[in-house]
Parts: C-alpha cells; sequence; structure tokens
C-alpha cells in the first residue's frame, strides 16, 4: 500500500511535469521558426516531451527493484 | 477493385470477424477463460477513446491549425498520470459499489437519488449524440468518397441528398443492427461485455495499423522521409503559415483549454467510463495501460501533421475536404487497397465508438431513465413481476436504435456547419459538466445531492444555451438572430458573447461559463445544508473507499439485531457473543441488547469479520447489512462457503496444536519425572551403600581386633561378639527391609488379600513386643479397642505396619517414663488406628521427610553413638502398605509433646484388594 502510494505520487509528479511541458510559457520558447533535425521546433518539442513523459511512466509503474 | 459493392462486402465482412471475435470471446468468458483478462487487451479497449474524429478529424485539424490537434491526446496522457489518484479510486469505488455507468456513479454518490442519475442520463444522451453524428457522417462521407474511385468528388451536402438516398441513413441503421446484435444478445448483472471489448482491442490494432500504414506510405511512399515533408511544406507560405501554432495568447488558453477537456472527457464519456471502469477485469491492469495507451495515442498521432501537410501540399486549396485526406491521399495516388484498409481502419473507428458509446448510453436510459419511472407506474404492475430481463434487453434496443435515429437527425440538421473536430468537442463540453460532481464526489463529502442537481442542471442549460443551440443555428436549423443580437434581443446574453466576454473560442467561452455556473451551483447549494445521512454514508464510501477498504469508517448505523447474526454466521455463535459482549463492556454496558445502533458498533463488528474473513469481505457483508446493498446470493454463498471451509481447517489446525502441546507437555513431565526418578535411583543407591557399610564397617573392624590380637580378654571378646552380632542382625533386617522395599515399589510384592479384624492384629503386635516394652519399661496401653473393626487387607503386612509404628514409638520415648497409647476406632466407611507416645516429637518440616527412605527426622540420632536409630526404611515401607490398600498414613506432632502416628484403612476392599 505505502509503495502503491510512492507510485502514485511519482505520477502525479509527471502530470504536473506534463502540465509544465505542455502549456504556455514552455511553448512559447519552441514556437518559432528554424527547424530542429528538419522538424518545427515546436512540434519536435511536443512529440519528443510526450515520448519522454510516457517513458517515464512506464519506467515509474514497471520498475520492480526498490 | 473499389466498386460500391466490393465495399459494402468488404464491409459486412469486417463486422462479420468483429462478431465472430466477440461471439468467441464471451463463449471463454464463460467458461471461465476470459480473452480479456490481459492488461494489454485493456490498454488497447482504452484506444475506443480515438475515433474517426482522430482517424479522419485531426488530419483536418491539423490542416486547418497546425499541431492544434495535439491537446485532445495529452488530456489523456496527463490524465492516466493521475491514475494512482483518479483512476484506482474510481475503480475500487465502482467495484465496492457496483456501479455500472457514469449515471449509477453518480446518482450513488449523491444518495443513490433516482432524479440524479436520470439527468446524468439525459446530459449524456444530449451531449454524446453531437458525437455519434460525428461517426456518421465521417463513415457516410468516406463511403461516397470512396466509391466514387478514381474521381474523387467531395460528398453532396448531407442536407441537400433526399432521404433514403442518404447513406448516412443506412450507416445508422446497419450500425443501430450491429450495437443491438453485439450488446444486447443477453442480460449481464454487471453490465460487462467480454465479447464487446474483445472486438474493440481488435478495432483499436486495426485502426491504428491502418492509420501508421498512411503515414508510411504519405511519409517514405509520397516523400523522402518526415523532414522531406516539412521541407517541402516551408516552401510553401500558406502551409508554413500551419507550423507554428499560436501566435497570441488567447490561442495558449485554448490549447491548455483543450488539454483540460480531453483530460476529462476521457474520463467521463461514457464509453471511456465504460471501458476504463466498469469493463476493468483486475484492477492491476491499470497499471501496465499508464503508459501503454499514452504510447497508443502517440503513434496514432506520430503521422497526423505529415499527411495533413502532404494533403495540403498535393490537393490544391479547397477542393479536397482537410478531413478527408487520409481517405484522399491514398486515392489520388491510385492505392486501391490501401484506400481499402483505410475506409475499414474508418469504420473500425466509428463502429468501436458507436458501439460502446450506445452500450453504455442504453445502459443509462435503461437503469436510470425508463426503469425507474415504468417502475412508479403502479398500474403497470412491474414491481411484482419475477422476471424483467426480457423487458430490459426491449428498452435497450429500443434506446440504441433511438440514439442513433438522434444521431442521424443531428447530423441532417447540423452536420455541415462543422468540421468532425468541432462537432465532437461540443461533446466533449457536454461531458465536462459531470467532472465537478464525480471529481468532487471522490475528493469532498460535503456535496449533497441537491448541489449536484443545481451544478448539472446550471452547467447544461449554460453548454446547451452557449454551444449546441449556436450549432443549430449556425445550420440554420434555428433563426440566426439570436447569436447576433442575443435571446429578446438583449445584446448580454449572445450565446457565444455571454455577458459581454469576448476574445475567447467558443469552446472556452462555453466551458467557462458553464463550469462556473456548475461549480458554483455545486459547491454553493451543497452548502446549504450538511449532508443527510444517505449523502454522508455514501461520501464516506467514496471518499474514504480506495486506500480504506479495510477502515471504512461507516457514516451509518446498524443494531445489534443485524449484527450479531451475521457475525455469528462467520464467527460461531459463542465467539460472536463473547466479542460483543466485550464490546459492551468496555463501553460500561451490563449486556448484548444493551448496545446502541450507532457507528462505534458497526465499525467495530467490521474489524471483527475482518479478522475471520479478510477485510474486503467483511466490509462487503456488513455493507449489505449497513446499506442494504442488494448482494447477490451466489456471492454470498461464496463468502460463506469460504469462509467456512477456512473456520473448518482453522479448528482442525487448532485443534492439533492444543493436542501437540498437551503431548509436549505430557513428554515434558514424563521427562521431568524420569530424571526425578533417575535421581532417586542414584540417591538411593548411595544411600543404601552408605547405610549398608556401617554395619559392615563396625563388624569388620571388631573382627579384625579379635583376629589381631587373640589375648583379649573374654569379657572384652564377649561385648565385642555381641556387637558383631547385633550388627549382623541389622544388617541383615535392612537389607530384608531394602528387598521389601523394592518388590513393594516393583509391584512385585505377593499379597494375601482377606477379611482382618484390626483389633486383633493390634493385639497380636503388641504382644510380640511386649518384652521390649517391659526391657525399657514403658508402658503400652491399648484403648478404645471395638470390635468387629474389620478391613480387607494382607494380615501380614499390617502386623508389619503395627509392628513398625510401635517399634518406633518405643525407640524414641524415653526409658522409665515412657508412655506409648494405642487407640483404634471406625466410621462407617473405615477405620482408623493411632499410635501416641510421649517421645521428643517431630518438627512440622520432617512430617512429611520421615516417609522418605532413608530419612529420618532429625533429633533421631542416639547422642552417644551418632548412630542413627533405625533404618530409615520401615515408614516408608508402611506407607507403601497402607497406601496400597487405599488407606493413608500420616503424623501429627508438636516438638516436646509426643508425636501421633494414625493410618486409615477403608472397610470396603479397594481396586487393589
Amino acid at each position: 500500500m505505502i509503495r502503491t502510494r510512492l507510485i502514485a505520487q511519482r505520477l502525479a509528479f509527471l502530470f504536473l511535469l506534463g502540465c509544465f511541458f505542455f502549456n504556455y510559457p514552455v511553448l512559447s520558447v519552441f514556437n518559432r521558426g528554424g527547424d530542429f533535425f528538419g522538424l518545427p521546433p515546436l512540434y519536435a518539442w511536443l512529440m519528443g516531451s510526450w515520448l519522454a513523459l510516457i517513458a517515464l511512466m512506464a519506467w515509474v509503474v514497471e520498475r520492480r527493484n526498490d | 477493385m473499389l466498386q460500391g459493392w466490393v465495399i459494402v462486402l468488404a464491409s459486412f465482412l469486417y463486422l462479420g470477424i468483429l462478431f465472430a471475435i466477440a461471439w468467441y470471446a464471451d463463449r471463454r468468458a464463460d467458461t471461465g477463460r476470459s480473452l480479456i483478462a490481459n492488461p494489454v487487451v485493456y490498454a488497447l479497449s482504452l484506444g475506443v477513446y480515438c475515433t474517426t474524429w482522430t482517424f479522419y478529424g485531426s488530419v483536418g485539424r491539423a490542416a486547418a491549425s497546425g499541431i492544434g490537434f495535439l491537446p485532445i491526446y495529452l488530456g489523456p496522457t496527463l490524465l492516466f498520470a493521475l491514475a494512482g489518484f483518479i483512476l484506482y479510486k474510481m475503480l475500487r469505488v465502482a467495484k465496492v459499489n457496483r456501479i455500472t455507468s457514469i449515471a449509477d456513479f453518480v446518482a450513488s454518490r449523491y444518495g443513490k437519488s433516482q432524479l440524479l442519475g436520470g439527468l446524468v442520463t439525459v446530459i449524456a444522451v444530449v451531449g454524446v449524440i453531437p458525437y455519434i453524428a460525428l461517426q456518421l457522417k465521417a463513415v457516410s462521407n468516406s463511403f461516397e468518397i470512396i466509391t466514387s474511385y478514381p474521381q474523387i468528388v467531395m460528398p453532396a451536402s448531407a442536407g441537400a441528398v433526399p432521404l433514403f438516398q442518404d447513406s448516412a441513413l443506412y450507416v445508422a441503421m446497419i450500425l443501430a443492427a450491429f450495437t443491438i446484435l453485439f450488446g444486447t444478445r443477453h442480460l449481464d448483472a454487471t453490465e460487462r461485455h467480454e465479447g464487446m471489448v474483445a472486438a474493440i482491442a481488435v478495432e483499436s490494432l486495426v485502426k491504428l495499423g491502418a492509420f501508421i500504414a498512411v503515414g508510411a506510405f504519405v511519409v517514405w511512399g509520397m516523400h523522402d522521409g518526415v523532414a522531406d515533408v516539412f521541407d517541402r511544406a516551408k516552401a510553401v507560405p500558406e502551409v508554413a503559415r500551419r507550423l507554428a501554432t499560436a501566435d497570441s495568447p488567447a490561442a495558449y488558453g485554448t490549447w491548455g483549454t483543450l488539454i483540460f477537456l480531453s483530460l476529462f472527457a476521457s474520463l467521463l464519456l461514457p464509453r471511456q467510463f465504460q471501458i476504463a471502469v466498469v469493463e476493468n477485469v483486475d484492477e492491476s491492469h491499470l497499471r501496465r495501460a499508464v503508459w501503454m495507451f499514452p504510447l497508443y495515442l502517440f503513434l496514432i498521432n506520430l503521422f497526423v501533421l505529415p499527411v495533413a501537410l502532404a494533403g495540403l501540399l498535393h490537393f490544391p486549396t479547397g477542393t479536397v475536404d482537410a478531413d478527408t485526406f487520409v481517405l484522399t491521399l491514398p486515392m489520388a495516388l491510385h492505392k486501391e487497397t490501401l484506400a481499402l484498409f483505410v475506409f475499414i481502419g474508418g469504420l473500425s473507428a466509428a463502429t468501436g465508438m458507436v458501439i460502446v458509446e450506445t452500450i453504455a448510453l442504453s445502459t443509462m436510459v435503461c437503469n436510470d431513465l425508463v426503469m425507474p419511472l415504468l417502475l412508479r407506474m403502479p398500474w403497470l404492475g412491474l414491481a411484482a413481476k419475477a422476471d424483467l430481463s426480457g423487458l430490459l434487453l426491449e428498452i435497450r434496443r429500443w434506446a440504441i436504435a433511438i440514439i442513433l435515429g438522434l444521431g442521424y437527425l443531428y447530423f441532417r440538421v447540423a452536420g455541415e456547419a462543422y468540421a468532425l473536430v468541432s462537432i465532437g468537442l461540443i461533446s466533449f463540453a457536454a461531458v465536462a459538466q459531470f467532472a465537478p460532481v464525480v471529481i468532487g464526489g471522490l475528493f469532498w463529502k460535503g456535496g449533497t445531492r441537491d448541489g449536484a442537481l443545481a451544478g448539472l442542471a446550471a452547467g447544461f442549460v449554460l453548454w446547451a444555451y452557449t454551444l449546441l443551440l449556436p450549432s443549430f443555428a449556425k445550420s440554420g436549423w434555428l433563426p440566426d438572430g439570436f447569436i447576433a443580437h442575443g435571446l429578446f434581443g438583449i445584446e448580454l446574453l449572445r450565446p457565444q458573447h455571454l455577458f459581454g466576454l469576448t476574445g475567447l473560442d467558443e469552446i472556452t467561452h462555453c466551458l467557462v461559463w458553464s463550469l462556473l455556473a456548475n461549480l458554483g451551483a455545486y459547491i454553493g447549494v451543497s452548502l446549504q445544508r450538511v449532508p443527510n445521512v444517505r449523502e454522508a454514508r455514501q461520501a464516506t464510501l467514496f471518499v474514504g473507499g480506495a486506500e480504506a477498504a479495510g477502515h471504512p469508517g461507516w457514516s451509518a448505523s446498524a443494531g445489534v439485531a443485524d449484527l450479531l447474526p451475521l457475525a455469528s454466521r462467520f464467527l460461531g455463535r459463542e465467539r460472536a457473543e463473547d466479542a460483543f459482549m466485550r464490546h459492551a463492556r468496555q463501553r460500561g454496558l451490563h449486556s448484548i441488547q444493551e448496545l446502541p445502533a450507532d457507528t462505534r458498533l458497526v465499525n467495530f463488528a467490521e474489524t471483527l469479520l475482518a479478522g475471520a474473513i479478510g477485510s474486503a469481505s467483511a466490509r462487503a457483508m456488513v455493507a449489505s447489512v449497513v446499506t442494504e446493498e442488494p448482494l447477490g446470493i451466489d456471492e454470498v454463498m461464496n463468502i460463506l462457503d469460504e469462509a467456512s471451509q477456512v473456520r473448518a481447517y482453522t479448528r482442525e489446525l487448532e485443534q492439533k496444536s492444543l493436542e501437540l502441546t498437551r503431548a509436549t507437555a505430557e513428554l515434558r513431565d514424563a521427562n521431568a519425572r524420569l530424571r526425578e526418578l533417575d535421581r532417586m535411583k542414584d540417591d538411593f543407591i548411595s544411600t543404601v551403600t552408605h547405610e549398608l557399610r556401617t554395619p559392615l564397617t563396625s563388624i569388620r573392624a571388631f573382627s579384625e581386633m579379635l583376629q589381631e590380637d587373640p589375648k583379649t580378654d573374654l569379657a572384652q571378646r564377649t561385648r565385642f561378639l555381641g556387637i558383631i552380632v547385633s550388627e549382623t542382625v541389622r544388617l541383615s533386617r535392612l537389607i530384608n527391609q531394602i528387598l521389601d522395599l523394592a518388590k513393594l515399589e516393583s509391584g512385585r510384592a505377593e499379597w494375601t488379600v482377606a477379611a482382618v479384624d484390626v483389633g486383633e492384629v493390634i493385639r497380636e503386635a503388641a504382644d510380640s513386643l511386649t518384652v521390649l516394652f517391659a526391657e525399657k519399661r514403658v508402658s503400652l496401653e491399648l484403648e478404645g479397642m471395638e470390635t468387629g473393626l474389620t478391613v480387607v487387607a494382607d494380615r501380614d503386612r499390617l502386623m508389619q505396619v503395627m509392628v513398625n509404628l510401635l517399634s518406633n514409638a518405643l525407640k524414641f520415648v524415653p526409658a522409665d517414663s515412657g508412655r506409648v497409647r494405642v487407640g483404634a476406632g471406625g466410621t462407617e466407611n473405615e477405620v482408623r488406628v493411632s499410635v501416641t507416645d510421649n517421645g521428643p516429637g517431630i518438627h512440622g518440616a520432617d512430617h512429611e521427610v520421615i516417609f522418605d527412605k532413608f530419612r529420618q527426622g532429625s533429633g533421631t540420632t542416639d547422642v552417644l553413638t551418632d548412630k542413627p536409630q533405625g533404618t530409615g526404611l520401615g515408614l516408608p515401607i508402611s506407607r507403601q502398605i497402607i497406601e496400597y490398600f487405599n488407606g493413608r498414613l500420616w503424623v501429627e506432632s508438636t516438638p516436646g509433646a509426643g508425636a501421633c502416628f494414625m493410618f486409615t484403612l477403608p472397610r470396603q476392599a479397594g481396586d487393589n484388594a
């Protein structure tokens, strides 16, 4: 139960992190021209940080050794 | 190959396969080998979130606003990051309370209010209808487009086509028939549909596969990779414009609103609630879904922007609806198979949504709207009917048909005015109205039924006014004057600029007002009064639900009359009564009956039960008494079965363990006794050796003296020989007695048992010792010698005891003044003999010691010779004999006042005689 609560809190932390990643003002930093490996920076940022967030969520819920 | 009949055939074939999968999964479920008891299937079935909105509409949205399609998928990702707090809790609460739909959830939370359930149902049906219209539009459009291949022709406006030539009508009818087949074949008490979930999971794979196939084709078939698509897009200014998203703070506001909106929608849409909560087989599946479902969303969105850009680059501006790029791009490049696959993918997305959504809605309509109304009409006599399942299924079938009919109607009325995504957002905003009462209900105990009703009603009215009615007006169904000038011409009431609020898009505008009113009314009205008992009880169940499975903190009450029998069923009557009595005493009461029916009692009973059957079952059992929750008879039987089995095992174990403990104790005692005996044997042998050596030493010493000195004078010699003889006598007496004792103790002694006159034995013993008494000038008196004192015993042995006692007395009384008195008397049952002397007496501490072997009382050593007077075996032997005949031998004495040895013998022969 304590462990489950800990996981829930870690996930909630990722929720806050996601809210930060996916919203103003972080978005405005990337909302510009130019490119990032051929991709528009905003698109690259959103897809990249989204995937990273999913990976972190998977890591939080799936890791067993703690 | 894309003729109409091929498309129709492929579609029916696909639906047939889905049906077969569902049928197979249902059959597997019936045999207990569930196909869907798997976290991956659970995660995939959650993919029902992605409808034709995603499949066709995202690209359209992306073509219009760049990455503006994304927040709809970021929201659910964030929701699953809150899984531990919201979803997990909802699952637990829903399982414990046997929730079957979102209407059921809200109604149950606020005191099981039917009115509330009905209102939620109405909002859900009205709110979701545009969303169903969206599916009909997408499927019928894609059908029109693909059948006009090789031309790419945009379908005519829906309102312009005569009713019976409108493919959307047929799509609606086919979907209705298919859903009815799927969802209402039989009635499931838990409202779970395993077959449907399996089919939905497969559909999720099909639509994902189709979309990725198109994406891969567009990126690598038409272009030279993703970067190439973006490079070309940048070259065209009006396309490049789509690449950046926000150029004003309002755009960021809309963005944030959509994330927030989709977060709630992915939880509160009837179909999401159905799949995520009601159809969940195992709470642990949520763990995998936490990342797998967001990953699914990520994958299905991976190619949206490239496809949108490619469509914009490929088709001249305005000729092709961007909502159809996914289909029209493969068609334009003559990839017929891919186009067919895409069509099937779109069909998957639509059917999945329609099936789950209408099944969920029909359940709500049936359980929370129609049945409560029907049951309130006494003239129908429904309440008395035993089997309502046929009626329930009928109601659901009609509900499905009517909901799809309404969806089609909305499509005819308003479908053309909006892009796919905009239609969907109307529905999202409607279900977002559930957020305050659902989320609030999970975390705030103060919400009341009135507050929930007020909040929902206010939010729903504002949603309808600011979003639904304008959608009718825009399609010319309502006069659009009220949009431009407000209701009754009042400017402040302009639905899309309510109270003069401008600068927001219509969705954000609607949400601001509706959620403000909703939340305000919910909290404001709830705070008008404290929750009543029913509400408070449900609040405790819901708010405390997730973590407090073991300690639900009942706010309800139940009496001893309910709880005691319940506890007795699991604990056994005595234990239950004991426990209740203890509880009563703790509270200062004198009997179980005095216990008041209150929360404390309920909590006590649950804790008591939890010890026997586990906390979850205990909770369920107590709930069955406390909340009148109708627990299925099967479940009760199961719980009972398990519990009584466990009880039987426990009792067996307890008994075994008790026996073992007893055996261990016995063994320990026996061991201790053996050690004691061993020690006693050692003592005995060393004592015997010592006792034997003393006379031997003296015999040897005097013999040697005689041998060494032949000239010893006669007097001396006679004295020495006298000593040697008396020591030899002593020695042989000692050996005789040891042998005697050994025989007695080992039970090998021979007994001649007959009726014996005790008086005669006493006289005889006294006679035999007369000479010795006379020598020491001690008087021997026989007193109260009654006649007829007969016992059953061994005459010689009894004589031995008498002689022993008399000679003992003689030994210790002073010469000349010594007196020994023997008394004998009898009661009905026994004969009593006493031998009293006026010797030095025996210390209290020695009263028992003198009956031990070789132990003599202190002060019994001869002062002059320092030799013990006697062998120390007489009394032990006497006691052995008396006890053999079930009698007692003991001594009463005070030092200085003589001693009195007494024994009793029963008149009736004991076991040994």
